[in-house]
Protein backbone atom coordinates (compact mmCIF):
# COMPACT_ATOMS: atom_id res chain seq x y z
CA UNK A 1 0.00 0.00 0.00
CA UNK A 2 1.41 3.36 -1.01
CA UNK A 3 0.53 6.04 1.48
CA UNK A 4 3.89 7.71 1.76
CA UNK A 5 4.42 9.92 -1.22
CA UNK A 6 0.87 11.27 -1.08
CA UNK A 7 0.91 12.36 2.56
CA UNK A 8 0.36 16.10 2.93
CA UNK A 9 3.07 17.95 4.83
CA UNK A 10 2.53 18.57 8.54
CA UNK A 11 1.78 22.06 9.79
CA UNK A 12 4.97 23.36 11.42
CA UNK A 13 4.67 26.18 13.92
CA UNK A 14 6.33 27.25 17.19
CA UNK A 15 4.09 24.92 19.20
CA UNK A 16 4.72 21.85 17.05
CA UNK A 17 8.25 22.14 15.63
CA UNK A 18 9.76 19.88 18.32
CA UNK A 19 7.23 17.14 17.48
CA UNK A 20 8.09 17.14 13.80
CA UNK A 21 11.85 17.50 14.44
CA UNK A 22 11.68 14.38 16.64
CA UNK A 23 9.69 12.53 14.00
CA UNK A 24 12.57 13.13 11.56
CA UNK A 25 14.69 11.20 14.09
CA UNK A 26 12.07 8.43 14.30
CA UNK A 27 10.93 9.44 17.77
CA UNK A 28 7.28 9.97 18.77
CA UNK A 29 6.77 12.78 21.28
CA UNK A 30 3.67 13.52 23.30
CA UNK A 31 3.01 16.23 25.85
CA UNK A 32 2.80 15.81 29.63
CA UNK A 33 1.43 18.43 32.01
CA UNK A 34 3.98 19.91 34.43
CA UNK A 35 1.30 20.24 37.08
CA UNK A 36 -1.39 17.53 36.87
CA UNK A 37 0.82 14.99 35.12
CA UNK A 38 -1.72 14.07 32.44
CA UNK A 39 -0.28 13.24 29.05
CA UNK A 40 -2.04 14.38 25.91
CA UNK A 41 -2.16 14.38 22.11
CA UNK A 42 -2.52 16.48 19.97
CA UNK A 43 0.39 18.38 21.53
CA UNK A 44 -0.17 22.01 22.55
CA UNK A 45 1.66 24.40 24.83
CA UNK A 46 -0.91 24.48 27.64
CA UNK A 47 -2.44 21.42 29.31
CA UNK A 48 -6.09 20.98 28.21
CA UNK A 49 -6.93 19.49 31.62
CA UNK A 50 -5.64 22.32 33.87
CA UNK A 51 -4.07 25.00 31.61
CA UNK A 52 -0.62 24.59 33.19
CA UNK A 53 2.60 24.52 31.17
CA UNK A 54 3.60 21.19 29.67
CA UNK A 55 6.73 19.35 28.57
CA UNK A 56 7.60 16.93 25.80
CA UNK A 57 8.08 13.27 26.68
CA UNK A 58 9.03 10.43 24.37
CA UNK A 59 6.27 7.87 23.86
CA UNK A 60 7.09 4.17 23.79
CA UNK A 61 5.62 3.89 20.30
CA UNK A 62 3.40 1.01 21.40
CA UNK A 63 -0.37 1.18 21.05
CA UNK A 64 -3.60 -0.54 20.12
CA UNK A 65 -6.14 0.32 17.45
CA UNK A 66 -9.13 2.20 18.91
CA UNK A 67 -10.94 2.48 15.57
CA UNK A 68 -10.08 2.37 11.87
CA UNK A 69 -11.53 2.68 8.41
CA UNK A 70 -10.29 1.59 5.02
CA UNK A 71 -10.63 4.61 2.74
CA UNK A 72 -11.38 3.53 -0.81
CA UNK A 73 -10.28 5.99 -3.46
CA UNK A 74 -10.45 5.41 -7.18
CA UNK A 75 -6.91 4.11 -7.50
CA UNK A 76 -5.83 3.23 -3.97
CA UNK A 77 -6.94 2.33 -0.47
CA UNK A 78 -5.45 3.39 2.83
CA UNK A 79 -6.27 2.88 6.50
CA UNK A 80 -7.17 5.87 8.65
CA UNK A 81 -7.20 5.07 12.37
CA UNK A 82 -7.22 6.22 15.93
CA UNK A 83 -4.55 4.48 17.99
CA UNK A 84 -4.55 4.39 21.79
CA UNK A 85 -0.95 4.95 22.86
CA UNK A 86 0.44 2.93 25.76
CA UNK A 87 0.70 6.24 27.64
CA UNK A 88 -3.08 6.77 27.33
CA UNK A 89 -3.88 9.39 24.69
CA UNK A 90 -5.53 8.44 21.40
CA UNK A 91 -4.02 9.89 18.21
CA UNK A 92 -5.11 9.98 14.58
CA UNK A 93 -2.80 8.12 12.24
CA UNK A 94 -2.57 5.70 9.32
CA UNK A 95 -2.09 1.95 9.71
CA UNK A 96 0.47 0.83 7.13
CA UNK A 97 -0.03 -2.78 6.10
CA UNK A 98 -0.05 -4.79 2.88
CA UNK A 99 -3.36 -6.29 4.02
CA UNK A 100 -5.83 -3.57 5.10
CA UNK A 101 -8.64 -6.12 5.41
CA UNK A 102 -6.76 -7.77 8.28
CA UNK A 103 -6.85 -4.62 10.45
CA UNK A 104 -8.96 -4.97 13.62
CA UNK A 105 -9.95 -2.83 16.61
CA UNK A 106 -7.81 -3.82 19.60
CA UNK A 107 -4.91 -4.96 17.43
CA UNK A 108 -1.46 -4.11 18.85
CA UNK A 109 0.55 -1.72 16.69
CA UNK A 110 3.95 -0.01 16.80
CA UNK A 111 4.97 3.38 15.51
CA UNK A 112 6.84 3.83 12.24
CA UNK A 113 7.67 6.95 10.29
CA UNK A 114 6.47 7.61 6.76
CA UNK A 115 7.64 10.23 4.28
CA UNK A 116 5.36 13.13 3.46
CA UNK A 117 5.54 15.41 0.44
CA UNK A 118 7.87 17.65 2.47
CA UNK A 119 11.11 16.80 4.29
CA UNK A 120 9.04 15.85 7.34
CA UNK A 121 8.13 12.32 8.40
CA UNK A 122 4.73 11.51 9.89
CA UNK A 123 4.18 8.95 12.68
CA UNK A 124 2.19 6.00 11.34
CA UNK A 125 1.63 2.57 12.86
CA UNK A 126 2.23 -0.99 11.71
CA UNK A 127 0.55 -4.13 13.10
CA UNK A 128 2.62 -6.12 15.59
CA UNK A 129 2.54 -9.90 15.32
CA UNK A 130 1.50 -11.21 18.77
CA UNK B 1 -47.55 34.88 29.48
CA UNK B 2 -46.81 31.29 28.56
CA UNK B 3 -43.30 30.73 29.89
CA UNK B 4 -42.55 28.59 26.84
CA UNK B 5 -43.76 31.24 24.38
CA UNK B 6 -40.68 33.42 24.18
CA UNK B 7 -40.37 33.49 20.39
CA UNK B 8 -41.83 31.80 17.34
CA UNK B 9 -40.57 30.78 13.93
CA UNK B 10 -42.98 32.64 11.67
CA UNK B 11 -41.40 32.29 8.23
CA UNK B 12 -39.25 29.77 6.39
CA UNK B 13 -37.96 29.36 2.86
CA UNK B 14 -35.91 26.57 1.31
CA UNK B 15 -34.44 27.35 -2.10
CA UNK B 16 -35.87 24.71 -4.45
CA UNK B 17 -32.85 24.02 -6.70
CA UNK B 18 -30.06 21.63 -5.74
CA UNK B 19 -27.68 22.98 -8.37
CA UNK B 20 -27.63 26.72 -8.77
CA UNK B 21 -26.24 28.40 -11.88
CA UNK B 22 -25.84 32.09 -12.64
CA UNK B 23 -26.45 33.62 -9.22
CA UNK B 24 -24.15 35.14 -6.66
CA UNK B 25 -23.97 34.18 -3.01
CA UNK B 26 -25.28 37.57 -1.88
CA UNK B 27 -28.16 37.40 -4.34
CA UNK B 28 -29.18 34.00 -2.95
CA UNK B 29 -29.14 35.32 0.64
CA UNK B 30 -31.39 38.17 -0.49
CA UNK B 31 -33.80 36.05 -2.52
CA UNK B 32 -34.40 33.62 0.33
CA UNK B 33 -34.78 36.49 2.81
CA UNK B 34 -37.47 38.03 0.61
CA UNK B 35 -39.26 34.69 0.23
CA UNK B 36 -39.20 33.96 3.99
CA UNK B 37 -40.59 37.44 4.69
CA UNK B 38 -43.41 36.71 2.24
CA UNK B 39 -44.06 33.38 3.98
CA UNK B 40 -44.28 35.18 7.32
CA UNK B 41 -46.32 38.12 6.06
CA UNK B 42 -43.70 40.60 7.25
CA UNK B 43 -41.67 43.24 5.45
CA UNK B 44 -37.99 44.08 5.40
CA UNK B 45 -38.43 47.02 7.74
CA UNK B 46 -39.80 44.70 10.45
CA UNK B 47 -36.36 43.06 10.76
CA UNK B 48 -34.18 44.33 13.60
CA UNK B 49 -31.96 41.28 14.16
CA UNK B 50 -29.77 39.45 11.64
CA UNK B 51 -28.01 36.08 11.85
CA UNK B 52 -25.75 34.29 9.37
CA UNK B 53 -22.69 32.02 9.29
CA UNK B 54 -19.10 32.38 8.08
CA UNK B 55 -20.02 31.10 4.63
CA UNK B 56 -21.76 34.44 4.01
CA UNK B 57 -19.93 36.92 1.79
CA UNK B 58 -17.44 39.21 3.50
CA UNK B 59 -16.88 39.43 7.26
CA UNK B 60 -19.73 38.20 9.42
CA UNK B 61 -22.94 40.14 8.76
CA UNK B 62 -21.27 43.24 7.30
CA UNK B 63 -21.90 42.84 3.59
CA UNK B 64 -25.32 41.24 3.86
CA UNK B 65 -26.90 43.86 6.11
CA UNK B 66 -25.71 46.45 3.58
CA UNK B 67 -26.91 44.44 0.53
CA UNK B 68 -30.28 43.82 2.17
CA UNK B 69 -30.60 47.36 3.47
CA UNK B 70 -31.33 46.18 6.99
CA UNK B 71 -31.47 48.46 10.02
CA UNK B 72 -30.55 46.01 12.78
CA UNK B 73 -29.84 46.42 16.46
CA UNK B 74 -28.70 42.82 17.05
CA UNK B 75 -26.41 40.50 15.04
CA UNK B 76 -24.95 37.03 15.65
CA UNK B 77 -22.66 35.09 13.31
CA UNK B 78 -22.14 31.98 15.41
CA UNK B 79 -20.52 29.34 13.22
CA UNK B 80 -20.39 25.73 14.36
CA UNK B 81 -20.78 24.15 10.93
CA UNK B 82 -24.03 22.48 9.97
CA UNK B 83 -25.63 22.98 13.39
CA UNK B 84 -25.18 26.76 13.17
CA UNK B 85 -28.76 27.53 12.19
CA UNK B 86 -30.22 25.67 15.17
CA UNK B 87 -28.06 27.83 17.40
CA UNK B 88 -29.11 30.90 15.43
CA UNK B 89 -32.78 30.16 16.15
CA UNK B 90 -32.00 29.50 19.82
CA UNK B 91 -29.95 32.69 20.14
CA UNK B 92 -32.60 34.69 18.28
CA UNK B 93 -35.27 33.46 20.70
CA UNK B 94 -33.04 34.44 23.63
CA UNK B 95 -32.35 37.87 22.15
CA UNK B 96 -36.05 38.47 21.54
CA UNK B 97 -36.88 37.36 25.08
CA UNK B 98 -34.20 39.73 26.41
CA UNK B 99 -35.67 42.63 24.45
CA UNK B 100 -32.68 42.98 22.13
CA UNK B 101 -34.73 42.57 18.95
CA UNK B 102 -38.27 41.79 17.79
CA UNK B 103 -37.90 40.10 14.42
CA UNK B 104 -34.74 38.14 13.56
CA UNK B 105 -33.77 37.10 10.05
CA UNK B 106 -31.45 34.08 9.52
CA UNK B 107 -30.01 33.47 6.04
CA UNK B 108 -27.49 31.06 4.55
CA UNK B 109 -26.33 30.06 1.07
CA UNK B 110 -23.59 28.07 -0.59
CA UNK B 111 -22.78 26.40 -3.87
CA UNK B 112 -20.31 23.52 -3.43
CA UNK B 113 -21.53 21.90 -6.68
CA UNK B 114 -21.35 24.98 -8.85
CA UNK B 115 -18.14 26.07 -7.21
CA UNK B 116 -19.32 29.64 -6.83
CA UNK B 117 -19.90 29.57 -3.10
CA UNK B 118 -17.42 30.80 -0.60
CA UNK B 119 -16.02 28.02 1.56
CA UNK B 120 -14.58 29.35 4.79
CA UNK B 121 -10.99 28.28 5.39
CA UNK B 122 -11.39 26.55 8.72
CA UNK B 123 -8.45 24.18 8.43
CA UNK B 124 -5.49 26.41 7.60
CA UNK B 125 -4.40 27.80 10.92
CA UNK B 126 -6.14 25.47 13.37
CA UNK B 127 -3.92 23.99 16.11
CA UNK B 128 -5.39 20.51 15.78
CA UNK B 129 -5.73 19.79 12.07
CA UNK B 130 -1.97 19.86 11.50
CA UNK B 131 -1.90 16.54 13.32
CA UNK B 132 -4.68 15.11 11.14
CA UNK B 133 -4.28 16.28 7.55
CA UNK B 134 -1.14 14.19 6.81
CA UNK B 135 -3.32 11.09 7.31
CA UNK B 136 -5.86 12.19 4.68
CA UNK B 137 -9.06 12.06 6.73
CA UNK B 138 -11.67 12.61 4.01
CA UNK B 139 -15.07 13.52 5.43
CA UNK B 140 -16.81 10.12 5.18
CA UNK B 141 -13.83 8.45 6.87
CA UNK B 142 -14.19 10.74 9.89
CA UNK B 143 -17.72 9.39 10.36
CA UNK B 144 -16.70 5.83 9.49
CA UNK B 145 -14.33 5.78 12.48
CA UNK B 146 -17.30 6.33 14.80
CA UNK B 147 -19.43 3.76 12.98
CA UNK B 148 -16.68 1.14 13.19
CA UNK B 149 -16.27 1.70 16.92
CA UNK B 150 -20.03 1.54 17.53
CA UNK B 151 -20.18 -1.77 15.66
CA UNK B 152 -17.30 -3.08 17.77
CA UNK B 153 -18.80 -2.05 21.10
CA UNK B 154 -22.48 -2.80 20.44
CA UNK B 155 -22.71 -5.15 17.47
CA UNK B 156 -24.42 -2.60 15.25
CA UNK B 157 -24.64 -3.81 11.64
CA UNK B 158 -24.43 -2.24 8.19
CA UNK B 159 -27.97 -3.47 7.57
CA UNK B 160 -29.22 -1.53 10.58
CA UNK B 161 -27.49 1.65 9.40
CA UNK B 162 -29.01 1.06 5.96
CA UNK B 163 -32.54 1.25 7.43
CA UNK B 164 -31.92 4.94 8.09
CA UNK B 165 -31.32 5.59 4.39
CA UNK B 166 -34.27 3.38 3.46
CA UNK B 167 -36.59 5.45 5.67
CA UNK B 168 -35.29 8.72 4.22
CA UNK B 169 -35.82 7.42 0.70
CA UNK B 170 -39.41 6.43 1.47
CA UNK B 171 -40.03 10.08 2.37
CA UNK B 172 -38.01 11.59 -0.49
CA UNK B 173 -40.16 9.92 -3.13
CA UNK B 174 -42.88 12.46 -2.27
CA UNK B 175 -40.60 15.52 -2.46
CA UNK B 176 -40.34 16.87 -6.04
CA UNK B 177 -37.24 18.88 -5.08
CA UNK B 178 -35.32 15.94 -3.59
CA UNK B 179 -32.04 15.02 -5.26
CA UNK B 180 -32.61 11.28 -4.79
CA UNK B 181 -36.27 10.27 -5.17
CA UNK B 182 -35.93 6.54 -5.75
CA UNK B 183 -36.97 4.29 -2.87
CA UNK B 184 -34.01 2.10 -1.90
CA UNK B 185 -33.78 -1.17 0.02
CA UNK B 186 -31.37 -2.34 2.70
CA UNK B 187 -29.72 -4.47 -0.01
CA UNK B 188 -29.27 -1.41 -2.25
CA UNK B 189 -27.44 0.39 0.55
CA UNK B 190 -25.14 -2.42 1.66
CA UNK B 191 -24.34 -3.30 -1.96
CA UNK B 192 -23.49 0.27 -2.93
CA UNK B 193 -19.83 1.17 -3.37
CA UNK B 194 -17.76 1.16 -0.17
CA UNK B 195 -16.45 4.67 0.53
CA UNK B 196 -14.82 4.21 3.95
CA UNK B 197 -15.55 1.00 5.85
CA UNK B 198 -18.22 0.50 7.09
CA UNK B 199 -19.89 3.40 5.26
CA UNK B 200 -21.14 2.83 1.72
CA UNK B 201 -22.04 5.45 -0.87
CA UNK B 202 -25.69 5.31 0.20
CA UNK B 203 -24.77 5.86 3.86
CA UNK B 204 -23.68 9.37 2.83
CA UNK B 205 -25.81 12.48 2.35
CA UNK B 206 -26.12 14.32 -0.94
CA UNK B 207 -23.88 17.23 -1.91
CA UNK B 208 -26.07 20.14 -2.94
CA UNK B 209 -26.04 23.83 -3.63
CA UNK B 210 -28.65 25.60 -1.59
CA UNK B 211 -29.91 28.53 0.38
CA UNK B 212 -32.60 29.30 2.86
CA UNK B 213 -33.98 31.68 5.42
CA UNK B 214 -35.82 31.59 8.74
CA UNK B 215 -37.67 34.38 10.52
CA UNK B 216 -38.08 34.33 14.30
CA UNK B 217 -40.44 36.85 15.92
CA UNK B 218 -41.75 38.04 19.27
CA UNK B 219 -44.97 36.13 20.20
CA UNK B 220 -47.09 39.31 20.10
CA UNK B 221 -45.99 39.87 16.51
CA UNK B 222 -46.42 36.18 15.65
CA UNK B 223 -50.02 36.27 16.86
CA UNK B 224 -50.79 39.18 14.50
CA UNK B 225 -49.80 37.12 11.45
CA UNK B 226 -52.10 34.94 9.39
CA UNK B 227 -49.74 31.97 8.98
CA UNK B 228 -49.22 29.53 11.86
CA UNK B 229 -46.02 29.89 13.88
CA UNK B 230 -43.80 27.37 15.63
CA UNK B 231 -42.96 28.16 19.21
CA UNK B 232 -39.28 27.80 20.19
CA UNK B 233 -40.13 25.93 23.35
CA UNK B 234 -36.66 24.68 24.27
CA UNK B 235 -33.12 24.72 22.94
CA UNK B 236 -29.77 23.19 23.73
CA UNK B 237 -26.28 23.23 22.34
CA UNK B 238 -23.00 21.47 22.96
CA UNK B 239 -19.53 20.93 21.56
CA UNK B 240 -17.58 17.70 21.66
CA UNK B 241 -13.95 17.05 20.85
CA UNK B 242 -11.17 14.61 21.58
CA UNK B 243 -10.26 15.85 25.04
CA UNK B 244 -6.50 15.60 24.71
CA UNK B 245 -6.86 12.04 23.46
CA UNK B 246 -9.47 10.72 25.92
CA UNK B 247 -11.48 9.83 22.87
CA UNK B 248 -14.96 8.27 22.98
CA UNK B 249 -16.48 8.06 19.52
CA UNK B 250 -19.75 6.48 20.62
CA UNK B 251 -21.23 9.65 22.16
CA UNK B 252 -22.16 12.89 20.39
CA UNK B 253 -22.86 16.47 21.43
CA UNK B 254 -26.56 15.59 21.23
CA UNK B 255 -26.08 14.04 24.68
CA UNK B 256 -25.78 17.57 26.02
CA UNK B 257 -27.91 19.53 23.53
CA UNK B 258 -30.93 17.20 23.61
CA UNK B 259 -31.52 16.90 27.36
CA UNK B 260 -30.99 20.66 27.76
CA UNK B 261 -33.65 21.37 25.13
CA UNK B 262 -36.07 18.84 26.63
CA UNK B 263 -35.61 20.24 30.14
CA UNK B 264 -36.23 23.82 29.02
CA UNK B 265 -39.30 22.72 27.06
CA UNK B 266 -40.58 20.60 29.95
CA UNK B 267 -41.05 17.55 27.73
CA UNK B 268 -39.68 14.04 27.27
CA UNK B 269 -38.93 12.10 24.10
CA UNK B 270 -42.39 10.52 24.45
CA UNK B 271 -43.97 13.90 23.66
CA UNK B 272 -42.17 14.26 20.31
CA UNK B 273 -44.44 13.44 17.37
CA UNK B 274 -41.90 14.18 14.63
CA UNK B 275 -38.10 14.46 14.64
CA UNK B 276 -35.75 16.10 12.16
CA UNK B 277 -32.46 14.37 12.97
CA UNK B 278 -29.28 15.72 11.34
CA UNK B 279 -28.27 13.12 8.78
CA UNK B 280 -24.91 13.86 7.19
CA UNK B 281 -24.38 10.09 7.31
CA UNK B 282 -26.51 7.21 8.56
CA UNK B 283 -24.29 6.82 11.63
CA UNK B 284 -24.89 10.48 12.54
CA UNK B 285 -28.58 9.67 13.01
CA UNK B 286 -28.07 6.46 14.95
CA UNK B 287 -25.71 8.00 17.50
CA UNK B 288 -27.95 11.02 18.06
CA UNK B 289 -31.06 8.89 18.58
CA UNK B 290 -29.26 7.15 21.44
CA UNK B 291 -27.86 10.36 22.92
CA UNK B 292 -31.25 12.10 22.71
CA UNK B 293 -32.75 9.27 24.71
CA UNK B 294 -35.07 7.69 22.12
CA UNK B 295 -33.33 4.44 23.04
CA UNK B 296 -30.51 3.29 25.29
CA UNK B 297 -26.85 3.63 24.27
CA UNK B 298 -26.04 0.71 22.01
CA UNK B 299 -29.69 0.09 21.07
CA UNK B 300 -29.73 2.47 18.09
CA UNK B 301 -29.33 -0.31 15.53
CA UNK B 302 -32.37 -2.17 16.80
CA UNK B 303 -34.31 1.10 17.14
CA UNK B 304 -34.00 2.07 13.47
CA UNK B 305 -34.69 -1.40 12.03
CA UNK B 306 -37.82 -2.44 10.17
CA UNK B 307 -38.93 1.04 9.15
CA UNK B 308 -39.24 2.51 12.63
CA UNK B 309 -38.32 5.95 11.22
CA UNK B 310 -40.82 5.84 8.33
CA UNK B 311 -43.84 8.12 8.68
CA UNK B 312 -47.02 6.12 8.99
CA UNK B 313 -45.08 2.90 9.62
CA UNK B 314 -42.75 3.36 12.56
CA UNK B 315 -42.85 4.93 16.00
CA UNK B 316 -40.63 7.93 15.23
CA UNK B 317 -41.25 9.60 11.87
CA UNK B 318 -38.02 11.38 10.90
CA UNK B 319 -36.81 13.64 8.09
CA UNK B 320 -40.03 13.52 6.10
CA UNK B 321 -38.56 15.80 3.41
CA UNK B 322 -36.04 13.05 2.59
CA UNK B 323 -33.39 14.62 4.80
CA UNK B 324 -29.79 15.26 3.89
CA UNK B 325 -29.53 11.62 2.91
CA UNK B 326 -31.90 12.04 -0.07
CA UNK B 327 -33.23 15.57 -0.36
CA UNK B 328 -30.90 18.45 0.43
CA UNK B 329 -27.68 19.13 2.37
CA UNK B 330 -27.11 22.72 1.26
CA UNK B 331 -23.50 23.88 1.27
CA UNK B 332 -22.54 20.75 3.25
CA UNK B 333 -24.44 22.29 6.17
CA UNK B 334 -27.83 20.72 6.68
CA UNK B 335 -29.08 22.28 9.92
CA UNK B 336 -31.63 24.68 8.47
CA UNK B 337 -33.36 21.96 6.47
CA UNK B 338 -34.04 20.20 9.77
CA UNK B 339 -35.89 23.28 10.99
CA UNK B 340 -37.79 23.72 7.70
CA UNK B 341 -39.37 20.28 7.78
CA UNK B 342 -40.16 20.47 11.50
CA UNK B 343 -42.03 23.75 10.89
CA UNK B 344 -43.88 22.22 7.91
CA UNK B 345 -44.96 19.31 10.10
CA UNK B 346 -46.20 21.64 12.86
CA UNK B 347 -48.08 23.75 10.30
CA UNK B 348 -49.62 20.61 8.80
CA UNK B 349 -47.94 21.48 5.51
CA UNK B 350 -45.71 18.46 4.98
CA UNK B 351 -46.58 16.28 1.99
CA UNK B 352 -49.87 14.48 2.78
CA UNK B 353 -48.16 11.10 2.35
CA UNK B 354 -45.74 11.87 5.20
CA UNK B 355 -47.63 14.39 7.35
CA UNK B 356 -47.77 13.22 10.97
CA UNK B 357 -51.36 13.47 12.29
CA UNK B 358 -51.88 16.02 15.06
CA UNK B 359 -48.22 17.02 15.07
CA UNK B 360 -47.98 19.42 18.00
CA UNK B 361 -44.38 18.90 19.21
CA UNK B 362 -41.40 18.46 16.91
CA UNK B 363 -37.68 18.15 17.41
CA UNK B 364 -34.92 19.45 15.14
CA UNK B 365 -31.25 18.61 15.67
CA UNK B 366 -27.93 19.52 14.14
CA UNK B 367 -24.49 17.93 14.28
CA UNK B 368 -21.86 20.02 12.56
CA UNK B 369 -18.19 20.06 11.56
CA UNK B 370 -16.74 16.51 11.92
CA UNK B 371 -18.17 13.75 14.08
CA UNK B 372 -15.02 12.06 15.34
CA UNK B 373 -12.60 14.98 15.60
CA UNK B 374 -14.55 18.05 16.74
CA UNK B 375 -18.27 18.56 16.35
CA UNK B 376 -21.15 20.74 17.44
CA UNK B 377 -24.64 19.80 18.48
CA UNK B 378 -27.83 21.80 18.50
CA UNK B 379 -31.38 20.85 19.43
CA UNK B 380 -34.67 22.73 19.20
CA UNK B 381 -38.01 21.65 20.62
CA UNK B 382 -40.69 23.37 18.53
CA UNK B 383 -44.39 23.50 19.31
CA UNK B 384 -47.39 24.30 17.15
CA UNK B 385 -48.48 27.78 18.21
Amino acid sequence: METASKMPAPDRNPETAAYWNAAREHRLLIKQCDSCGESFHYPRALCPFCLSDSSWIEASGEGTIYSYTIVHLRDEAYVLAYVTLAEGPVMMTNIVTPDPQSVRIGQPVRVSFAPTISEDLAPVFVPVQP
Amino acid sequence: MNMHDRAQIVGIYEYPDRKIIGKTLAQLHAEVARAALADAGLSKDDIDGYFTDSAAPSMGPMSMVDYLGLDVRYVDTTDVGGASYLLHVAHAAQAIHAGKCNVALITFAGMPRSGLGRTPNVMGTAPDTGFELPYRPITPSIYALAAQRHMYEYGTTSEQLAWIKVAASHHAQHNPHAMLRDVVTVEDVVNSRMIADPLHLLDCCVVSDGAGAIIVARPEIARSLSRPGARVRGSGEGLRYRKGGRTDLTVTAAARAGPAAFAEAGITTADIKYASIYDSFTITVLLQLEDLGFCAKGEGGRFVEDGNLISGVGKLPFNTDGGGLCNNHPNNRGGATKIFEAVRQLRGEAHPAVQVPNCDIALATGLGVQLSTRHSGGALVLERA
